[in-house]
């Protein structure tokens, strides 16, 4: 671990949206993220719906045209590559989609749709070379090779979900992007597709960018957490340190709303709750973006956009005016609540 | 203790399925009193949610056989004639579903929906009922609420949309509330709103509730006593205490190991320890396994009963003289669940043993 391997700088992604007739907007579902994914990690994205985690996700892969700003994968820049670059960076950056009923053909086989990165990338000639690198696969995903002949809807979700990492390794990838990977299943099959996560990044030594809107998980399987606010990264550190000393106040409120399966702990717990929902991304907030709902506002947020910086543990950064310019803290004190806009 | 407001008795729910007959529900009982909090909890296909609808009468008669007793004020619901039935939905019990989306009509108005639940049970005039929707939206914390009424859901936010859901399940003001994966659909911020308006609204009117999930946590918030379900039966209940911190069942066990623990203590090695997963998966309800029927995923598997025998739902401890952490600890919730004992239907049970 240690250099970089992925890494975005200004990254924007903007959609048009068109208005009632004339008025066109634009919806900034990512909006300046700076972001490096180190060789050999597991960086953990978490946010609420609509905060752009998965367009971010998406933009690193170049599977969405960024609109501004760049992403270089391995050194190269993604945002120039051609064709042939991009099908090279695309062996080596695979993708766990969240839906494996969705992302799965139901009429192809399980070793067809594990086998055809093989054949797109001309890693195995040979049918029999490809069926052997199949049933290793497979292995490697705690699934019974003897399998390979069945179709997707005869499999569980968890399995299915196997069969999608099986078909994300068959590249042998150097970078991961699972999408809310376990967000379907059932809690007992969570826990068995998390284990098999963390098992392959040691065996493989993958670097995995887990994006996901449930902080328990992504605390677990994380070396590195960053935390998304519309389209912005709003706090980002060492997974130990985001999860339990929380610099942003919106990652504090974030937090707090998880429950803890601890009913002592839960009624015992100070909940930060928070008023109002999430401003539209295409109708960002002036100065900071979390100054609509944030407990603690004073008068810098409604003007300066807050820049990612160091506070809390070393290599901890939040984007706060808490943290003042240079990263010494301001004492403040939450303010009244307002009522709803 | 006062007289329960919901008591089910054996209920049991086959469906008729190309696969044959799926036994669903496999005689549950259990009661709710008021201003009660029962979480029933399980992963899906567990029964959780037929076990609710059959109660209402929301599965289709022609593939559904619903037996069993389930006594709402004094009225057995199953027995009840259809038009009883209709006038029960609502001043008796209302329901909250997972999809604040599908819900909802997407081409009446938030006001039109509210209007005709109101009506529907009462004798009011279209401008009352249209007052009285406007409070419900104002207690349940929808912002400009007369406006509101005007407004399509597809205008609102999915947690706004689930507050409008919760207000239509509230205007006849129920004496059971019944959340189905209420808040699943949800963001965890407004999840945590959406808890603490639904504990508020009980406080206020004393509704007993019961609260489907299969997140662990929001149980342990919410509830007073958790009936834990696999393969159509209880497996383990007891008060939210008891069950979490002291699960005596194999299942209940594993189902808490699997899950992440936001503050895991970090090992020696400086990582967060490997979730105990359970292995395989749930059975079909169309092929239950003979015996207990967690024991072809159960890793304890001591007795010779178990793959032979369905054990009962029997006593492991009697929660009553609770010291610290017990049921008596439930503070402001401190429902009927007092001196319910914790049961458990497991050959295997390890009593009190506290939870790593």
């Amino acid at each position: 671990m240690g250099d970089v391997l992925v890494s975005a700088r200004g990254l924007e992604v903007h959609f048009p949206v068109r208005g009632k007739g004339k008025a066109a907007g634009v919806l900034r579902a990512v909006d300046g993220v700076d972001l490096d994914v180190l060789r050999g990690e597991t960086l953990g994205l978490v946010g609420e719906s609509g905060c752009g985690k998965s367009t971010l996700g998406n933009a690193l892969l170049r599977l969405v045209p960024p609109t501004g700003g760049s992403v270089t994968f391995d050194g190269t820049d993604v945002t120039s590559l051609d064709r042939r670059g991009l099908k090279e960076m695309r062996r080596r950056a695979g993708m766990v989609f969240q839906d494996p009923f969705a992302s799965l053909d139901p009429r192809r086989t399980v070793a067809q749709t594990v086998s055809e990165p093989l054949e797109v990338h001309g890693l195995r000639s040979g049918k029999r070379e490809r069926a052997t690198r199949v049933a290793e696969l497979l292995e490697l995903v705690g699934l019974d090779p003897a399998v390979a002949g069945r179709y997707p809807h005869e499999f569980s979700g968890g399995q299915r979900q196997r069969v999608g990492i099986a078909r994300a390794l068959a590249g042998e990838p150097d970078f991961l992007v699972c999408d809310e990977a376990i967000a379907s299943l059932d809690v007992s099959v969570q826990a068995q597709v998390l284990n098999l996560l963390r098992r392959l990044q040691r065996q493989l030594g993958l670097t995995l960018l887990f994006i996901s809107h449930d902080l328990s998980a992504v605390r677990h399987i994380s070396d590195r957490i960053a935390v998304m606010y519309l389209g912005r990264i709003v706090e980002i550190g060492p997974a130990a340190a985001v999860g339990s000393d929380p610099q942003m106040p919106y990652t504090q409120a974030l937090l707090s709303a998880v429950p803890v399966p601890h009913p002592a702990k839960e009624r015992a717990r100070e909940r930060i709750v928070l008023r109002g929902d999430v401003p539209s991304p295409s109708d960002v907030p002036s100065g900071c973006r979390f100054r609509t709902r944030c407990p603690y506002v004073f008068e810098p947020c409604d003007d300066v956009d807050p820049a990612l910086q160091p506070a809390g543990a070393p290599g901890q950064l939040a984007a706060c005016h808490l943290h003042g310019v240079e990263g010494t803290p301001v004492t403040r004190t939450p303010e009244g609540v307002t009522a709803d806009p | 203790m006062t007289a329960p407001v919901l008591e089910v008795e054996d209920l049991r729910v086959r469906l008729r399925t190309p696969r044959g007959p799926a036994d669903v529900v496999n005689g549950l009982s259990y009661t709710v009193g008021a201003g009660e909090t029962v979480a029933v909890v399980g992963e899906s296909g567990s029964g959780k949610s037929v076990s609710v609808l059959a109660l209402l009468g929301l599965l289709p008669a022609r593939v559904a056989t619903v037996t069993g007793r389930a006594v709402l004020q004094g009225e057995d619901l199953l027995t009840m004639p259809p038009q009883r039935l209709r006038q029960v939905r609502g001043p008796g019990a209302g329901m909250v579903f997972q999809d604040p989306m599908t819900s909802l009509n997407p081409v009446l108005t938030i006001g039109r929906q509210l209007v005709e639940g109101i009506r529907a049970h009462g004798d009011v005039s279209k401008q009352a009922a249209r007052g009285r929707a406007a409070e419900l939206l104002r207690e349940v914390g929808l912002p400009d609420p007369e406006r509101a009424l005007d407004r399509y859901p597809h205008e609102l936010s999915g947690g706004m949309r689930q507050r409008v859901v919760i207000a239509i399940a509230l205007s006849n003001s129920p004496s059971l509330l019944i959340a189905d994966e209420a808040t699943t659909a949800l963001d965890v911020t407004v999840q945590a709103q959406i808890i603490d308006l639904v504990e508020k609204l009980q406080d206020e009117h004393g509704t007993g509730v019961i609260w489907i999930t299969h997140d662990l946590g929001v149980v342990a918030g919410i509830a007073d006593r958790v009936l834990v379900m696999y393969g159509g039966r209880c497996v383990e209940d007891g008060t939210v205490d008891d069950v979490l911190e002291r699960p005596a069942h194999p299942y209940t066990r594993g189902l808490l190991g699997s899950l992440p623990d936001l503050a895991a203590p970090v090992g020696p090695d400086g990582e967060v320890p490997e979730l105990t997963a359970v292995p395989g998966l749930p059975p079909p309800p169309t092929d239950l396994p003979p015996g207990c029927v967690f024991w072809p995923r159960c890793p304890v598997r001591a007795d010779p009963r178990c793959e032979t025998e369905q054990p009962p739902l029997a006593v492991v401890s009697r929660a009553a003289a609770a010291g610290p952490g017990g049921a008596t600890a439930s503070g402001a919730h401190a429902g009927d669940g007092a001196g319910l004992p914790h049961r458990a239907a497991t050959w295997c049970a390890e009593e009190e043993v506290p939870r790593g």
